[in-house]
């Protein structure tokens, strides 16, 4: 048993419904209990999806424990056949399924339907999402693609360039490990095959993400394939390896630097001469205008100093975490100060890196653990997930997102990579977002003690407190108050609320008009002033405005709390 | 009895697209401070509080999962020993803590892990210092909000026993601290008192029950609750509930009328903040009158609510559905509700998404799950977990709860992408 917070990852079913949701035309049915469906919720939510997940749950509950739970499933899957017509179908359990032990796979697999269907067995009590995510993937692909597969002893395939020489076409790949919920993976599939397609390269079939069945049944005709996440795509790829024979590429294209190199490694392994391109991406000469990769100049620019040696804490899946650490140290010119990663399965990678850097290790899924040891090392930058972004805003640290678990803020509606030189543009900006600039840092501590600076007012910034430097830790408390108070800045008051519901912009216009020139000379009773803190604080302060305007109009000197609901009343939201 | 008690109900069995019952921890954490729940079940159960949770943490929570691993399955540690290691291991790190719920789930149940025992075990270490309670919040065996049933259903038999000679009133369900006040404020011009809300801010504040207590339950989900009070003496004031300004001055006037107060002194009580609430409701009449209301199974409140919209905004109602039907709960809502109003129990999601496509409705109340993808279709829609974690009792929130229906509308006719 583990006591557990917050998980980074959730449970192995969940990663299988990533692969579902990612593609087109394959259906999962889930024997589940009530309560599971919440996972729908993190695709249409999260992910702002305008499709529900392509799951179908059993909804088992008490009563059915005793009688035929295994009938219920077979209905699920026909129900579900019949209603969505599905290419493929994977069939798995739940951690409460599973242990009531009616083998939901083998059961579809007795019911003949004319489509393949994937039986899922990813045990919930020992493993977890990306796991689920990678399994699935695996399984999807084998079921789908063992039939094609060369008898042994076959001939060797032959060369990328051989073949597509005979074919009169370019050389072209699968690009794998893509799917739903994965960080930027919509973004970075877009950025990494216009990348290939500068190279020469086409993309064939690009999966999970937006694939079909059939798309996977062509996988085989790729000449060689891309790994973009190994989270996800590792064991597939070196089965397709293994079983097609087609090369892999596994240069993971996060930075300037790393993007490179996988240019390098696609050039050598598709046959195509990259020198061209990179000479025009060359790091440390890169100049405005001639280049896509702005981040060696943006990095150099003196603007860029104040960046130098700010200390900085790294923590996500592996794949983002190497690539984070390595980008923070080389590319802008941070200093490392620890580096972790829930992903269990890459703990050795990670550990290597962390002896080169000169760092210790976190390897933990454990949140409190995490939380510990930022605040042990107090970093004036957390590069992590969602949940680190939790523990920087209780430390007052900023803190950029680099990896999944996600949230709704982290899919933006703009093309953000992280992959590619455009990916490495978007790092840098978004990594440098949450820092004070320069002057600003300056400024605030020269002049802390002036009464906007403190409480009630904080920096004009994004963030709630200056970065901890010193390892000065704020205390929870203040940390708390100073972030609640962010929103309240005078120019957010100061504008009209587009909310209410029946077009009175016109009568909020005014009384905006009128709060600027009148001031307020109406007083609160004690009563009223307490009933107003109760009131949400991201409100608080127009339900005071209103309330003070409301008085003032009608000659109430005193505001009672009945005055203020009258206001409230009359106004609306 | 009203014709829509003997209306047909459509009654279903199939997929759910509700929560269970361990998502009222989301509420329940933040309303009794010096409560913690600690969920003993499988990461499926954390990851599904944290993300029913989602944006709403400001800070820590006071929640927490006890995973169950391979080793407490396969019998190679024993979990009972595991759990009193995760309990202290947590009282440790949070000393603040006086009422630790140990709270069941789907796994938990099904492996028949006693949390009963292990709560009467854990309080001999702990007591008086914390006290653990248990209830299950398991999907197997309650809907969403049946889990703030469940949570105080298992704090009623440590309700001190009242010694009062007179009357008590007990508010029972949660709602935000100002709606309390704002309640507290108008038993005490109507002379009705003393009130005690039920759950309590602190936990360790348990109100008293006996057989003069009087319960006015705030919230439709609470009937094992109900019961339990009663079985402890209480009695309970039948009423709609309190939202809008009818559900609110019927729900005041059963207390008031089991406090002997007069019709002029309620009048002149509630006339002032009525007005206000009418006032407020007006402006949203025309975004609401004449608009098709659909409604799908999530909290409970759907009845309350659709009689409110259908009283008080004017709004036709298409289905409303609803995860159970308790009577003793809800006839009083029934009652008012229209002819016209098809009720629906329980659910069987793909069929009630095929009716609600074919009734094309204005406006369809649903959980996350189905918002974006029934908007993404064309039909404008209400979350309905946010009409749970919004202040919207009584007459101060009546055109609150009017907005947060309008809102949707208003949007959809702002935009012109």
């Amino acid at each position: 048993m583990e006591l557990t917070l917050w998980t980074y990852e959730g449970p192995p079913h969940v990663g299988a419904m990533r692969i579902a949701t990612s593609m087109t035309g394959v259906h999962y049915v889930l024997h589940a209990p009530q309560g599971d469906t919440y996972a729908d919720l993190l695709f249409t939510m999260i992910e702002r999806r305008d499709k529900r997940p392509p799951v179908t749950y059993t909804t088992f509950q008490a009563r059915d424990l005793g009688g035929d739970t295994a009938e219920l499933v077979k209905s699920a899957v026909r129900d579900a056949y019949e209603r969505f017509k599905p290419d493929a179908m994977l069939v798995g359990e739940s951690c409460t399924a599973e242990l009531i032990q009616d083998q939901p796979g083998s059961l579809a697999m007795g019911m003949s339907l004319p489509i393949p269907i994937v039986p899922l067995e990813l045990p919930a009590y020992s493993k977890k999402e990306n796991w689920g995510a990678s399994e699935t993937f695996y399984h999807l692909v084998r079921t789908l693609l063992l039939p094609l597969a060369p008898p042994p002893g076959s001939p060797p395939r032959e060369s990328v360039t051989a073949a597509a020489t005979r074919e009169n076409r370019r050389p072209r790949c699968n690009l794998l490990g893509g799917t739903a919920l994965g960080f930027r993976n919509r973004d970075d599939v877009r950025e990494v095959t216009r990348l290939l397609s500068d190279i020469g390269v086409d993309v064939h079939v690009c999966a999970p993400l937006n694939a079909t069945v059939k798309d996977i049944q062509a996988m085989p005709h790729a000449d060689f394939n891309v790994v973009l996440y190994p989270e996800v795509a590792d064991t597939t790829a070196r089965w397709l390896q293994k079983t097609f024979g087609q090369p892999t590429v596994r240069t993971v294209p996060i930075g300037v630097l790393a993007t490179r190199e996988f240019v390098e490694e696609v050039g050598k392994v598709a046959g195509v001469d990259v020198s061209a391109l990179l000479e025009r991406e060359r790091a440390g000469t890169a100049q405005v205008g001639a280049s896509r990769s702005l981040l060696p100049w943006y990095s150099r620019s003196v603007d860029s100093t104040y960046l130098t040696g700010k200390r900085v804490f790294v923590f996500g899946d592996a794949t983002h975490v190497m690539a984070a650490a390595r980008m923070a140290k080389d590319e802008l010119g941070f200093t490392v100060v620890g580096i972790g990663t829930y992903s269990r399965e890459y703990a050795r990678p990670i550990r290597d890196l962390a002896a080169a850097l000169g760092v210790e290790a976190l390897i933990s899924d454990d949140y409190l653990a995490v939380e510990q040891r930022v605040t042990e090392l107090a970093p004036e930058l957390v590069l992590g997930t969602q949940m680190e972004r939790h523990i920087a805003k209780r430390l007052g640290v900023p803190c950029a997102v680099i990896s999944a678990p996600i949230h709704v803020q982290d899919v933006p509606a703009r093309h953000s990579p992280q992959m590619g030189f455009e990916g490495a543009n978007v790092i840098f900006d978004t990594w440098v977002h949450p820092l004070m600039m320069g002057l600003e840092e300056h400024l605030l501590h020269m002049f802390k003690d002036d009464f906007e600076f403190s409480d009630g007012a904080t920096p004009s910034h994004l963030h709630a407190s200056p970065p901890a430097a010193g390892a000065e830790r704020p205390a929870r408390a203040e940390s708390m108050g100073a972030q609640r108070l962010t929103p309240l800045s005078s120019r957010e008051l100061e504008a009209p609320e587009a909310a209410s519901a029946v077009g009175f912009a016109e009568e909020e216009d005014e009384i905006d008009a009128v709060v600027a020139v009148a001031p307020i000379v109406t007083s609160w009773m004690a009563s009223a002033e307490a009933e107003l803190k109760k009131i949400p604080f991201f409100v608080r302060g127009k339900v005071r405005r209103n309330t003070e305007k409301y008085a003032h109009d009608r000659g109430v000197a005193e505001i009672t709390v009945d005055i203020m609901y009258d206001a409230k009343a009359f106004y609306g939201r | 009895m009203s014709t829509v008690l003997e209306l047909p109900v459509i009654r279903e069995r199939g997929q759910r697209e509700v929560f269970c019952g361990l998502t009222g921890i989301v509420w329940l954490h933040r309303k009794m401070q010096d409560a913690f729940f600690l969920v003993v079940g499988s990461r499926t159960c954390a990851h599904l509080v944290q993300s029913a949770a989602g944006v709403m943490i400001f800070a820590e929570p006071r929640f927490a999962t006890a995973i169950l691993s391979e080793r407490d399955l396969a019998g190679l540690a024993d979990a009972n020993d595991e759990l009193d290691r995760c309990v202290r291991q947590l009282l440790d790190r949070r000393p603040d803590i006086s009422t630790l719920f140990l709270v069941g789930s789907c796994p938990s149940e099904v492996i028949k892990l006693d949390l009963q025992r292990a709560a009467e075990r854990l309080n001999t270490q702990f007591l008086p210092r914390v006290r653990i309670l248990n209830y299950s919040g398991s999907g197997i065996e309650t809907t969403f909000t049946q889990g703030e049933d469940a949570c105080l259903r298992c704090m009623v038999p440590h309700l001190p026993e009242s010694t009062s000679a007179t009357a008590e009133l007990m508010v029972v369900g949660t709602m935000a601290d100002v709606v309390e006040d704002q309640f507290t404020r108008l038993f005490a011009q109507l002379g009705v008192g003393p009130v005690h809300f039920f759950p309590p801010r602190m936990a360790r504040d348990l109100p008293p029950v006996g057989p003069n207590t009087k319960l006015l339950l705030a919230q439709p989900f609470l009937g094992e609750t109900a019961r339990a009070l009663i079985a402890r003496g209480a009695t309970l004031l039948a009423s709609p509930f309190p939202f809008g300004v009818n559900g609110t001055t019927a729900w005041l006037k059963a207390a008031a009328d089991e406090w002997g107060v007069s019709a002029d002194r309620l009048d002149a009580v509630t006339a002032a903040p009525a007005e206000r609430a009418r006032v407020a409701l007006a402006r949203y009449g025309p975004w609401l009158k004449g608009k098709r209301v659909f409604f799908f199974p999530d909290s409970q409140l759907e009845i309350p609510l659709a009689r409110f919209l259908y009283e008080e905004c004017g709004v036709e109602l298409v289905e409303v559905g609803t995860p159970y039907l308790d009577k003793l709960m809800i006839s009083s809502e029934l009652l008012r509700l229209p002819a016209t109003a098809q009720i629906s129990e329980g659910q069987d999601v793909e069929k009630q998404l095929d009716r609600c496509r074919e009734a094309r409705p204005d406006l369809t109340v649903c959980g996350l799950g189905l918002a974006n993808p029934l908007e993404a279709e064309g039909l404008r829609t209400k979350w309905s977990i946010e009409l749970v974690f919004s202040p919207v009792h009584g007459y101060e929130q009546a055109g609150d709860l009017a907005e947060l229906f309008a809102r949707p509308l208003d949007r959809a006719q702002r935009l012109a992408v």
